[in-house]
C-alpha cells in the first residue's frame, strides 16, 4: 500500500497561464500535475499524489481565509498521509502561499507537511514553523530540488527519524539536537582557530542569529511643510522603460524627474514589472504610484512638497542584496535633497 | 528597500496589498492596500471612484507618516 499524497501548486505550474491568470481560485484536480511528476517518479510507487490543488498566486494573496478554508476542507475530506507545496523557488507570493497553506495543514489537521523554495523567499520566515527544502531561486532548479524534497518527504511519511538539517536538505528551523561529536570541544575550537590564521575555510557551529530590524524614525511634525518622495518596487517607468530595469531580478533601479507632471497618463508611464498583470498599471500608472493624489494634496496644502523626482525599480526575484543597495543608495540622495519622509509603494 | 530608507534616518511608510510579507521585510508602518496589480486602485469602478479611494489610502500613508509608532504597524483606517 502506498502513501496518499497531496500536492499543492500555482497556476504556472499547473500551466494554467502565467500572471494573466494569477487570479484564478482553488481548484481540484485528480492525480500529479506538473511538478508532481518528479515527486511521483522518485518515490516509485512508495508514495502517490491522488490529488492536485491548483491555485492562482494573487488569488491565494488577496483571499487568504477563503483560499484557506476551501483548501483545508478538500484536505480533509481527502485525509492524506502527507501534503507537499511546491518547490515556488523564489517566486515571492507562490511560495508565501506553499509555506502559509502547509502550515496551517499541519497545525488544523495534524497532517504531515513539506515545501520548498529559495532562502530568500518571504515564504521561508515560516522555516521555524514547517519543513522547507531550500532550493535554487529558478525552476532550473526542479531537477535537484524534486528528489531532495521526495526523500525528506517519504521519510517524514515513514516515521524515520530526521537527520540535521544540513545533511537533509531542509532549512534550519532553530531545534537543536544533542549527540556526541567525535572530537572534544578544545580541539575542535583550536582546529577551527588554525584554519582561521590559515585563512581556510571553517564551519562555525554555533552561527550568530540574525535579527536585522531598524527601528521606526520619528513621525513627521509638521506635514503641511514636508516634502514627500514617492518610490516604489512596482516598476513604474517613463514609456519605453529607458534605463532598461529588467521585468525580474533587477539589477538597477531608475530616478525620474516628475516636476510639474500631475498626472501619470498611459501614453507617458507603464510598468517594467514581470511578476505581476500589467494591464491596470499600463492603463493608468497612478494605480499604483499616486502621483495625481499627491499633487491634489500638494495643492491643497496637505503636504508642502512633492519631491521632483520618484525612485522606482522591480521587486520580482530581485535578490534582497540589490533591493538593499538600491534602496541605501536613493535613501542618501533624498536626504541630501532635503526630502523628509517617503511613501513606498508595492505590487 | 523600506528598512534601508528607515535606516537612512527617513520615516517611511509602505503601501501593499500582501501585509504579511512587508511585516516580514521590516516595515515599521504599513498601510494595506487594495490588489497586487492596482494596490492604488481599481479597475471595476469609475476613475472619479477610484480616485476617491486613492486620495483615502494617500491620506492614511500620511497620516501614518504623522504618527508616532515605537513597533511595526499596520494602519488599518
Amino acid at each position: 500500500m502506498s502513501f496518499k499524497v497531496i500536492h499543492y501548486i500555482n497556476q504556472f505550474f499547473a500551466q494554467v497561464g502565467g500572471e494573466e491568470m494569477a487570479h484564478i481560485a482553488p481548484e481540484l484536480r485528480e492525480g500529479k500535475v506538473g511538478p508532481g511528476m518528479a515527486l511521483a517518479a522518485a518515490w516509485k510507487g512508495e508514495a502517490e499524489i491522488v490529488k492536485t490543488i491548483v491555485c492562482g498566486d494573487s488569488y491565494f494573496a488577496e483571499n487568504e481565509k477563503e483560499a484557506k478554508a476551501i483548501i483545508l476542507e478538500w484536505v480533509k475530506t481527502e485525509a492524506p498521509d502527507f501534503f507537499i507545496a511546491g518547490p515556488a523557488f523564489n517566486a515571492g507570493r507562490y511560495g508565501y502561499a506553499c509555506a502559509t497553506i502547509a502550515k496551517a495543514v499541519q497545525e488544523e489537521l495534524g497532517i504531515k507537511v513539506l515545501t520548498g523554495m529559495y532562502e530568500e523567499n518571504p515564504g521561508a520566515d515560516l522555516k521555524n514553523s514547517i519543513y522547507i527544502v531550500a532550493t535554487a531561486n529558478n525552476a532550473a532548479g526542479m531537477r535537484t530540488a524534486a528528489p531532495v524534497m521526495a526523500k525528506l518527504a517519504l521519510k517524514l511519511m515513514k516515521n524515520e527519524p530526521i537527520g540535521a538539517s544540513i545533511e537533509e536538505g531542509y532549512m534550519n528551523m532553530g531545534v537543536r539536537v544533542n549527540f556526541f561529536e567525535k572530537e572534544r570541544g578544545a580541539k575542535r575550537a583550536v582546529d577551527m582557530l588554525l584554519k582561521k590564521l590559515a585563512d581556510e575555510p571553517f564551519v562555525t557551529e554555533y552561527p550568530m542569529p540574525s535579527f536585522d530590524r531598524v527601528p521606526p524614525n520619528k513621525a513627521l511634525k509638521d506635514l503641511s511643510k514636508a516634502t514627500i518622495a514617492l518610490c516604489t518596487s512596482g516598476g513604474i517607468v517613463p514609456k519605453g522603460n529607458p534605463d532598461h530595469i529588467e521585468s525580474s531580478s533587477a539589477s538597477r533601479y531608475g530616478e525620474y524627474n516628475i516636476a510639474g507632471v500631475t498626472d501619470l497618463t498611459a501614453d507617458a508611464y507603464e510598468t517594467a514589472h514581470g511578476g505581476y498583470d500589467p494591464v491596470y498599471a499600463n492603463a493608468d500608472a497612478d494605480r499604483v504610484l499616486p502621483v495625481d493624489i499627491m499633487r491634489e494634496f500638494e495643492a491643497k496644502g496637505v503636504i508642502g512638497k512633492l519631491h521632483d523626482y520618484f525612485y522606482t525599480t522591480v521587486g520580482n526575484g530581485t535578490a534582497v542584496a540589490n533591493a538593499k543597495k538600491f534602496a541605501a543608495e536613493y535613501a542618501q540622495t533624498l536626504k541630501n535633497a532635503g526630502v523628509d519622509a517617503v511613501i513606498m509603494t508595492s505590487t | 528597500m523600506v528598512k534601508e530608507i528607515e535606516r537612512a534616518g527617513l520615516p517611511v511608510v509602505h503601501m501593499c496589498t500582501v501585509t504579511p510579507i512587508s511585516m516580514t521585510v521590516g516595515a515599521n508602518r504599513i498601510v494595506p492596500t487594495i490588489a497586487i496589480p492596482h494596490p492604488l486602485g481599481d479597475p471595476s469602478l469609475t476613475m472619479e471612484e477610484e480616485k476617491d479611494i486613492r486620495r483615502k489610502l494617500v491620506g492614511r500613508a500620511l497620516k501614518a507618516l504623522t504618527t508616532e509608532v515605537e513597533d511595526q504597524t499596520i494602519f488599518e483606517e
